[in-house]
This record gives C-alpha cells, sequence and structure tokens, in this order.
C-alpha cells in the first residue's frame, strides 16, 4: 500500500538533475530548451534541481573520458535511490565519433547502470520529454 | 480528555493535519498561477502532493561526519514549530475565547523556528554551499525582524491588547486595521517581510538555486527533505492568516477572498521581480520597510 503510493509519487514527481560528463554543450543547450516554458515539463511534474541529493533521474550528457569517469560513478552514488538515468545524446550512449579518441573511456553504461538511452546530435527537446515519459515505465 | 483533546488540535484539525493540506494546495495556487503567468499550463492539482509522496519513499542519505542527530532533528524542529503557530491561530481564529495573555509574542517567536532550523540543520551538514546560504539566512533574519516587531507593534499599540483574540474583537468592533493609516503601513511592511519569511522570490537569496545549488537544503534528501518542504508550505497557508488576523479581520464569511488575495499578492511579487543580493535586501529592509513599520508605529501611538 504504501509502496504503491510512494511509486504513483515517483511516476508523478520525476525531478531531474543535469549532469554534465564533458559534452560540447549541444545536448546541454538543448536540455534547457526542454525546461522552458515553451515545453513546459511541469505539467508532468518534471522539475529541474541544482543537487543530486533532491534528484530522481539523472540526464548524462558527453563522452565519457578519463577526467568524468571517476566522478560521474560519485556523482551517481550521491543521488539517494531509486533513481533512473537517461543517457542523453548519441556522444552518451555509444561514444559517438569520438570512440577511437585517446582519452575516451566508454559509453556511460559502462559506467553507471542507464535506464533509457536517447541517441542524436542533439537529440530535440520533444524527444527528451518523451524519455523522461519512457523512464517512467521502467519504475516497478 | 483535556490532553486528548489538545492532541486532536495539534495533531488533526486545526493543527497539522489540517495545515499540511491546505498549505500544500496553496503551494499548488502558488504554482499554478506562475504557470499562467508564464504562457504555461502548470502542473496538475496533487503535485506538491506526489512531490511529498515520492519524497517520503527515498533513501536519506546523511553525509560522512555529520552528526545525524542534529541534522535530521533540525527539520522536525522547524515543522513542530509551524504547526504551533498554525493550531494557535486556527483556535483563536475558530473560537475567539481561545487565546491567552502574550499569544501573539508566542505567534512572533515561533515564526522564527523554521528559518533557525534551516540554519542549524544547514551549518551541519559540512557543505561549503550550505554554510554559505546558513549565513544569508541569519542575515536575512536581522534584516526582516526589525520591521516585522515594528508591524506587530503597531497592531497591539492601535489595539491596546497583547491576546489574538481581543485584536480579532477590536476589529470586529472598529474595522479591519487595515483600512487605517497605521494599519495600512504595517500591513504593507509585514507583507515583505512574509515574502521573506517563506523565502519567495525576491528574497530566496539563502536557497538562490541558480548559484548556490539550494543553499542550506542542498545535503538533504528522502523524508527530511519532505519536512523541509512540508514546514515550507504549511508557511505558505499559515502566514497569509497571520496576516489576515493582525490586519484583515480575522476569520468570517469573507476569509477565503481575504486569504486569497493576500496569496496573490506574495505570488504576484515573487514572479514580477528578480533575486536581490544579500546587501540589498539588507538595505531595503532596514531603510524603506522599516521606515514605513516607524511611521506606522509612529502613527499609532497618535491614533491614527
Amino acid at each position: 500500500m504504501l509502496k504503491n503510493i510512494f511509486k504513483w509519487g515517483l511516476k508523478k514527481s520525476l525531478w531531474v538533475y543535469h549532469a554534465g560528463a564533458a559534452a560540447c554543450n549541444n545536448c546541454d543547450i538543448e536540455i534547457l530548451d526542454m525546461l522552458t516554458p515553451r515545453h513546459d515539463v511541469e505539467r508532468f511534474g518534471v522539475m529541474l534541481v541544482g543537487s543530486p541529493r533532491h534528484a530522481d533521474v539523472l540526464l548524462v550528457t558527453g563522452v565519457c573520458n578519463r577526467q568524468t569517469a571517476p566522478r560521474l560513478k560519485r556523482l551517481y552514488e550521491q543521488v539517494p535511490k531509486p533513481c533512473l538515468v537517461i543517457a542523453i545524446g548519441s556522444c552518451a550512449c555509444s561514444g559517438h565519433f569520438f570512440r577511437d579518441s585517446y582519452n575516451y573511456v566508454s559509453p556511460i553504461d559502462q559506467i553507471i547502470p542507464v535506464d533509457v538511452y536517447l541517441p542524436g546530435c542533439p537529440p530535440k527537446p520533444e524527444a527528451m520529454i518523451d524519455a523522461v515519459i519512457k523512464a517512467v515505465g521502467k519504475i516497478r | 480528555m483535556q490532553s486528548l483533546k489538545l492532541l486532536f488540535d495539534y495533531l488533526i484539525f486545526p493543527g497539522f493535519l489540517f495545515c499540511a493540506v491546505a498549505g500544500l494546495l496553496a503551494t499548488w495556487v502558488d504554482r499554478k498561477v506562475t504557470a499562467r503567468l508564464q504562457y504555461r499550463v502548470g502542473p496538475p492539482w496533487f503535485q506538491p502532493f506526489a512531490d511529498i509522496a515520492k519524497l517520503l519513499g527515498k533513501e536519506t542519505i546523511v553525509p560522512e561526519g555529520v552528526s545525524r542527530s542534529v541534522f535530521l532533528g533540525a527539520p522536525l524542529v522547524g515543522l513542530a514549530g509551524v504547526t504551533l503557530v498554525g493550531t494557535l491561530l486556527w483556535l483563536v481564529s475558530l473560537n475567539l475565547g481561545q487565546t491567552f495573555v502574550g499569544d501573539l509574542i508566542v505567534v512572533m517567536y515561533l515564526l522564527t523556528l523554521p528559518s533557525l532550523a534551516i540554519i542549524i540543520g544547514g551549518s551541519a551538514s559540512r557543505n561549503p554551499l550550505a554554510a554559505i546560504g546558513a549565513s544569508r539566512e541569519m542575515k536575512l533574519i536581522l534584516a526582516y525582524e526589525l520591521p516585522f516587531i515594528l508591524a506587530c507593534a503597531t497592531v497591539i499599540f492601535r489595539t491596546r491588547a497583547l491576546q489574538l483574540g481581543e485584536i480579532i474583537g477590536w476589529q470586529m468592533a472598529n474595522g479591519p486595521l487595515f483600512w487605517s493609516f497605521s494599519g495600512f503601513l504595517a500591513f504593507a511592511a509585514a507583507l515583505f517581510v512574509i515574502q521573506a519569511k517563506l523565502g519567495a522570490v525576491p528574497f530566496d537569496i539563502p536557497e538562490a538555486e541558480q548559484e548556490i545549488a539550494a543553499g542550506p537544503i542542498i545535503e538533504y534528501s528522502g523524508p527530511a527533505l519532505a519536512v523541509i518542504r512540508l514546514s515550507r508550505a504549511m508557511l505558505y497557508f499559515i502566514l497569509p492568516l497571520f496576516l489576515t488576523v493582525l490586519f484583515l479581520g480575522g476569520f468570517d464569511a469573507w476569509f477565503p477572498a481575504k486569504y486569497l488575495a493576500v496569496l496573490t499578492l506574495i505570488i504576484l511579487i515573487k514572479n514580477t521581480n528578480p533575486r536581490l543580493r544579500i546587501d540589498h535586501a539588507l538595505r531595503f529592509f532596514w531603510g524603506p520597510v522599516t521606515i514605513a513599520a516607524a511611521a506606522g508605529f509612529i502613527l499609532a501611538l497618535l491614533g491614527k
């Protein structure tokens, strides 16, 4: 019973934290686009928070390199569980055309568990809203 | 029997449960009006409830090297203070006889408790951003307490009463204080003070989301964060009620209209102003607001 109330709350109120892991800023700008009044994600209870301690969803962007990989892992450990991770952009999903670079580590799903993959360079804000809503379906 | 009645008052009807539900609905009104002002649709009515339900089920993380009891106890102290203010105000609003000498002073002191709890919790959390936020919160309290006490003193001197019940009774006999020069000035000063007590936008300096993340509450997660958000939501209900009791004649048939008018004023101020810097906020409160409150006080001494 209590568990169901909590799950309902989690589905209706996803607070996103924007974790940039060395992105080229293109995906980051599109994330900010998603949060503008035009797309109005507050309809779904999605809200941007400034602290990983308040987050339910991590929006991870970027090519994970040797500098950011340990930090991303630490960031994931700082988020209270349960939390969802969305890999935003082709770089976060697969490394894109940086995958042969000398300082590239791995796609982020080999560093932290990823729930939803959203390829695109950059993905559109509408696609990101879709990804967040699809992430809701992963809550059990 | 008496103690059971007290428990019921404190925990259920005019106290915790009632104020929590009403306060969460008030924050929904705030978010919805804000959304409409930005040409958005805004969240559904159950949004604040979903937020609290979610936070209650999440993990609580206590940072390394932090005193567990102080870190997790501070939000509860704030919540207890807010609940007590709500209970006192509602009991006296529903029945003018349920008042005691100096309950206005008790309410004034209890209203600083949520801010103090946030300062203690933020300082305990060993986070540099939380320390900055806590020190800003302290400066903000220094800034707004003087005009707040002057505004309350205006009410005391006009009505010659220290009891909330007598203050409401005086206004029933002589009309709301708002419609006099001193009352209006005190009301204006108190409105800005309440904006700061709520941590609403021009004065959300301690929690400045964009520069110091969430300030004092940055390390809070799960149920502890839910308690902080709940006490903030209850303040959204209780502080406009406090203004209504002091200046607009308290609880009567017009109460919903008066309450919504004060809440709408707060939301409008919130949505049409950028955040002040802490030194600007100090200058604002010790300058114009204190001068207005002092002028109101002097007029009250002259009986205007």
